[in-house]
């Protein structure tokens, strides 16, 4: 697996942004005393991720496109009443929030709640390390990226906790402990999933995937249908995004973890919930997605502008569930997570270290990649619909009897069998 | 170890380290004490990031501080009496003879052992690690995993209450 550098190594070669601040930092060193360049080049890196990722991102796709979307979506008009079209909505809010005052229960664990925010934002800068904008452009090429994205990403849920905790409200600590335990199943599966993908390509490195994908010519979403859906709905779950967001469901338990935040504290919570939103995108297209590669495109097209691209269209299938689905309760979302997705991640993980011991035992070319993709996506749906319909049913239009009360799975007291025509549980 | 990033490092995370163990003996609220110990895995995980060890690391924070401190967690929440200040007991005396028993153990096994030190770090990838696992440790690796799904099934038998054994008859 040959580096195939495309871009140059001229400052003007857009298509690696890693060749201007180099420019920048060799032409200051030249006449600055020693060191400033080091104080420089992060301040750089801040300034580029900042304008070109963050702040488009965060701000106007995140806050903006996901109000006006969703309103759209949902026949309203979102914002529509701060600057032209309510673009300057996002700044308001963000105003608005840091003149609010940051309370504190008196009853609450002071230290634990004023930390809380601050282990929820970290870990999602930490993200970010890993993920590759172009051949050269990742902050940290680690071979183990892949693993290390899913430890880090498993953090927040400890900020989550410690938030619920701290408040010392009931309905707080309720919410937190859905997100822990929201996490941990859906952990689960989505780690299977994901291990199907490892599996496949055999590496755990970011930037080999996508050069896998690269030279086979094809993106990991077709060999591996099963492994994206179960990506994708554990991310979402382990986001708390709308259709799974029972930590916070303001229809049962308040706000859930976040009742007693205010001002900027709770400001960093909603805001880093669109920042880990964007690094999951962000990990999901370069795993499924192909990164910062299109077919040749990258030759020409910047491959950071693809693969931001990419991120935010990912984003746009998060907006889109959020819009549409209600809200799962959460012995449904439970039960989904280990009688659901856990089996699918199994016989996925079953059929794809089968595949790859046929073709690495039989030296075959790999080409065969083509062969598996149109396998495994008809094994997908056979396996994604045979399930379901296994395990679910139809709606019924006239129910005979109370029939959740036995799909929810609470505690029916059937001590004796009633007599005829006595009534139902 | 050289150089001066790799020493500052190592004394940063060593302070970290301990200095969340204290805080573990210290602390009269169990959950600060839990995360306290979530704390000090972190370091750990640290240490063995900068012992150019980085699946070990990872694994160690999916595993120690992502799953078993939220198990942790779990069994602090919901035993009862596990209050806000919970410092006085009655075990205090063994504890600390316990303690120091254990102490004395490791400071032996600390002083006692021909440490090993090589000139260049060998440099193993999770690929590595994954053959040794499955050709060399292959035993002691399947007997853990024995182990763990007899530990799952024994959890499931002891929660089980007898309504819902009754309910699963039903179904």
């Amino acid at each position: 697996m040959a580096l195939t550098v495309l871009a140059t190594n001229n400052w003007y070669d857009l298509r690696d942004l890693s060749n201007l601040s180099r420019v920048i930092l060799e032409g200051v060193d030249r006449f600055a005393p020693h060191g400033i360049v080091y104080v420089l080049a992060p301040l750089i890196g801040f300034a580029a991720s900042f304008l070109i990722f963050v702040l488009p991102s965060q701000l106007f796709v995140g806050v903006y496109g996901e109000r006006k979307l969703i309103g759209r979506i949902q026949s309203r008009y979102g914002p529509n009443r701060v600057g032209p079209f309510g673009l300057l909505q996002p700044i308001a809010d963000a105003i608005k929030l840091m003149q609010k005052e940051a309370l504190t229960p008196w009853a609450a664990d002071v230290a634990v709640m004023w930390i809380a925010p601050i282990v929820f934002v970290a870990p999602c800068v930490l993200l970010f390390a890993v993920i590759p904008f172009g051949p050269r452009m990742v902050f940290a090429d680690i071979p183990t990226a892949l693993l290390y994205f899913l430890a880090v990403s498993s953090l927040p849920v400890l900020a989550a906790f410690m938030a619920g905790w701290s408040a010392n409200n009931k309905y707080s600590l309720f919410g937190a402990m859905r997100v822990v335990s929201m996490a941990v199943s859906y952990e689960v599966p989505l780690v299977l999933g994901l291990l199907g993908v490892v599996l496949f390509t055999g590496t755990l490195g970011l930037q080999d995937l996508i050069f896998w994908q690269k030279d086979n010519h094809i993106w990991l979403i077709a060999v591996q249908p099963v492994a994206f859906v179960l990506y994708f709905i554990g991310v979402s779950a382990e986001l708390n995004r709308t259709p799974t967001d029972i930590a916070e469901a303001e229809s049962e338990i308040v706000a859930g973890y976040l009742t007693e935040y205010s001002g900027m504290k709770w400001g960093l919570f909603y805001g880093m919930d669109i920042g880990y939103a964007l690094a999951a995108a962000a990990f999901g297209s370069t795993v499924f997605l192909g990164g910062w590669s299109m077919f040749g495109l990258d030759r020409w097209v910047p491959p950071w502008m693809i693969i931001v691209g990419k991120t935010h269209l990912f984003y746009f299938t998060f907006l889109w569930t959020r819009a549409t689905l209600p809200r799962l309760r959460i012995d449904q979302l439970m039960t989904f997570a280990w009688k659901f997705m856990l089996p699918v991640a199994l016989a996925n993980l079953f059929i794809v270290a089968t595949e790859r011991i046929i073709w690495t035992e039989n030296g075959l070319s790999d080409n065969i990649v083509y062969l598996y993709a149109v396998v495994n996506i008809v094994l997908a749906v056979a396996l994604l619909v045979g399930w379901s319909r296994f395990l679910g049913y139809r709606p019924e239009r006239t129910p005979s009897k109370a029939r959740l009360v036995y799909e929810v799975g609470g505690y029916v007291p059937v001590p004796v069998a009633p007599a005829k025509g006595e009534g139902r549980p | 170890m050289n150089g001066v990033g790799p020493t500052l490092a190592f004394y940063a995370l060593a302070g970290v380290t301990l200095i969340a163990g204290g805080g573990v003996m210290a602390s009269r609220n169990l959950l600060h004490a839990v995360l306290f110990l979530i704390l000090s895995f972190v370091g750990i995980a640290g240490f063995f990031a900068l012992l150019s060890a980085e699946f070990i690391a990872m694994a160690q924070v999916i595993i120690y501080v992502g799953a078993i401190s939220v198990l942790v967690l779990f069994a602090v929440l919901l035993t009862p009496r596990a209050g806000r200040n919970n410092g006085e007991t009655k075990m205090l005396a063994p504890a600390v003879l316990l303690a120091i028993s254990l102490a004395a153990v490791f400071i032996f096994v600390i002083t006692d052992t021909d440490w090993p030190t090589v000139a260049t770090s060998p440099s193993l990838t999770a690929s590595d690690l994954g053959e040794a696992l499955l050709t060399t440790w292959v035993l002691p690796f399947e007997l853990a995993s024995v182990l763990l799904t007899a530990a799952l099934v024994g959890a499931i038998m002891l929660v089980r209450t007898v309504e819902e054994e009754a309910e699963d008859a039903l179904a």
